[in-house]
This record gives structure tokens, C-alpha cells and sequence, in this order.
């Protein structure tokens, strides 16, 4: 038996329609239990319709250091942003 | 239809309110001494759906009996003779693994239990049963896992697992006896027929701990009595603990 070592993280979908949103992590043995403390552990409160489990270690995360070459590029580049349409009210979320 | 003895259906809420209570105090005691964060806080999780199922039985039993008593005089109030629960409920958690074990045996219990429960001509009981249901069904899901998984696991949680379904073994007969009480309530529809359930739970449970690698016990003992009263050594330690504040200090609220 493995011994509780496996870090997952945890993302829940709070309402249908929703993504999914990192929430946090947990340990467990096995990816089915990981799904079960999840439950226990985060949707205590009725946080949740739907919880997404991922061993951390299935993560590539980027990295402080690449932040200059990841981002700053974008720094000078408004136009992309679409900032030129009036979102209805009825749209939340966005 | 025969008319509800109203004495027999208090006698049988009660005894379903006190094995609710008797097993989640018993199940609280994990808090804070889990085995790790995770499953402390799954622990907790599952002495509340017990101390919940507790409650809207208690309830029901103090409206039954319409002698003005409530839940907390039911729960705080009464000494261990009159305590109905089955004593396989009482029995102290002594490790993890017993816990677990002792756990499993009660989920595949409720999960047959509590579908039938669903079908009671009470429409009062058919909706207790509906909600508790759903939360016996994640309970075996939790149980039956870990059974498998410390059956599976090292030779030491080999060896606690299979004590603990040797020493459990002898209080399992007790889930499937009839009381008077049951028995009378069965014939018009309101009880759930217990005794109808002992084939298919000992299927369902030899099945899984074969598959864990168990060896399924003699049924050469058991241990009866809990529905009249008649209790372990451990049932008055647990109640002296949860009664101590309400006997100390009645109607203390906070």
C-alpha cells in the first residue's frame, strides 16, 4: 500500500455553466480517493456540482523566471483586448 | 390495514434514533485524531450525517410519544437500560481499522435497510430513509475502499483487518433480529422486515472481504440484547461522556 504521499490538486465547478476552479489540494492513496476527500474536504458548504481531481504532479507549471518572456510581450498589445463591446447584462461570468 | 400501535412504532423510532446516536458519538471521537488531515475532516463529515439521522428520529419518537419530552431529553435523559441500539454501534473504535471494518458492515446494512425504509407505509419514516440513503451510499463507497485497500495493503493492516472482522463478526447477527416492536410493525407495511436482509448482506460482505484477501469467520458466537437494554461495559462510559454537560447543568444551551 502506498502511504498517503500522492499531492493532488482540486478544482470544483461551483454552479452548471461554470468552469471548473482551482480551489485548493489534498493527499490521498489513490485518485478515487482523492475524489472522496475532495467532497469531504471542499464541498462541505455545498460548494460544488462537480470536482475535478489532478495529481499535482501532472502539473507543468510556468515559472518565475520565464515571466519577462512570457508576459511582458503582451504589455504593448491593447489591441487585443476586445474592450470595445458593451457586454449585455444578462452575461456574467465573462 | 391493521391500525398503528403507537407504542410499538416509538419503541422502533427510538431504537433507530439511539443506534444513530450511539454511532455517531462513537464516530466522533475521531475528530482531531484522525489518521491524517484529510480523512479527520471525512470523519467528521460522517458523525454529523449520523447525529442528523439521529435528530429527525428523535424528534419523530418525541412527537410519537406526546409527552412533551424533545430530542435533547431523549438523547441526554435516559440512562443505558433504556437505551435501544444495537451493540455492535457501542463497541469503542479501538484503531482505525476496526473502525473501518465495523463501518462497512453497518453501510452495507443501511444500504439494504434503507431502500426498504423508503417503501414504509409511514410517510414520515419513508423520508427520513430517502434522505439518509444517499448518504449511506457515499459512506459504503468510503468503508468499502478502505476495507479493500488495508486488505491489500501491508501484513500488519492485514492482520488488524481480519482481528477486527473476527471480534465484529458475533455482533452482526443482532442487524438482521426482529424486536416485538418490529415485528408488530412489519405486518402493516411501517417496519422494515430485518430479518429478510441477513442472506443478501452476507453475500454482498463475504464477497468483498474474499476479494480483500479475508477469511470469512465460523458464525459460531454472537452478542444480543442491545434493543432491550442490554449493553456492553462500554455503552455507560460513552454515555457518561455525552450526557456529563446536560446532566451537570440541565437545559444549558450555548
Amino acid at each position: 500500500m502506498k502511504n498517503n504521499n500522492d499531492l493532488y490538486e482540486v478544482f470544483l465547478r461551483s454552479i452548471r455553466g461554470i468552469d471548473h476552479r482551482h480551489v485548493g489540494s489534498l493527499h490521498a492513496d489513490t485518485p478515487e480517493q482523492a475524489l472522496t476527500y475532495a467532497r469531504d474536504v471542499y464541498t462541505r458548504r455545498s460548494e460544488g456540482v462537480s470536482i475535478w481531481v489532478v495529481k499535482s504532479t501532472a502539473i507543468t507549471a510556468s515559472q518565475e523566471e520565464d515571466v519577462e518572456s512570457f508576459y511582458d510581450p503582451m504589455d504593448d498589445k491593447p489591441y487585443r483586448h476586445a474592450s470595445f463591446y458593451v457586454l449585455p447584462d444578462e452575461v456574467n461570468n465573462m | 390495514m391493521n391500525t398503528v400501535n403507537n407504542n410499538a412504532l416509538y419503541t422502533y423510532v427510538l431504537g433507530l434514533a439511539d443506534d444513530a446516536l450511539i454511532l455517531g458519538q462513537r464516530t466522533a471521537e475521531w475528530c482531531s485524531r484522525g489518521p491524517f488531515l484529510e480523512e479527520d475532516v471525512a470523519l467528521s463529515n460522517l458523525t454529523l450525517d449520523y447525529i442528523g439521522r439521529a435528530r429527525m428520529f428523535y424528534q419523530y419518537a418525541a412527537k410519537i410519544e406526546g409527552k412533551g419530552r424533545t430530542e435533547d431529553d431523549l438523547a441526554y435523559f435516559r440512562d443505558e437500560r433504556e437505551f435501544s441500539n444495537l451493540i455492535i454501534n457501542e463497541l469503542p473504535n479501538f484503531d482505525f481499522g476496526f473502525a473501518m471494518v465495523r463501518q462497512y458492515f453497518l453501510d452495507v446494512h443501511a444500504c439494504l435497510y434503507l431502500p426498504k425504509m423508503m417503501l414504509s407505509s409511514d410517510q414520515h419514516l419513508a423520508q427520513i430513509a430517502a434522505k439518509a440513503i444517499k448518504e449511506s451510499r457515499y459512506h459504503l463507497k468510503r468503508s468499502e475502499t478502505w476495507v479493500l485497500q488495508l486488505g491489500l495493503g501491508t501484513e500488519e493492516s492485514q492482520r488488524r483487518l481480519q482481528s477486527a472482522i473476527d471480534e465484529l463478526w458475533g455482533y452482526t447477527p443482532e442487524l438482521f433480529i426482529m424486536s416485538e416492536a418490529e415485528a408488530e410493525l412489519a405486518q402493516c407495511g411501517v417496519a422494515v422486515a430485518r430479518d429478510s436482509l441477513h442472506a443478501s448482506w452476507t453475500a454482498q460482505v463475504s464477497a468483498h472481504l474474499s476479494a480483500a484477501s479475508f477469511t470469512i469467520p465460523e458464525q459460531d458466537w454472537k452478542v444480543v440484547g442491545g434493543r432491550t437494554g442490554e449493553h456492553s461495559e462500554h455503552l455507560g462510559h460513552l454515555l457518561s461522556e455525552m450526557q456529563i454537560i446536560q446532566r451537570s447543568y440541565p437545559n444549558l444551551e450555548w
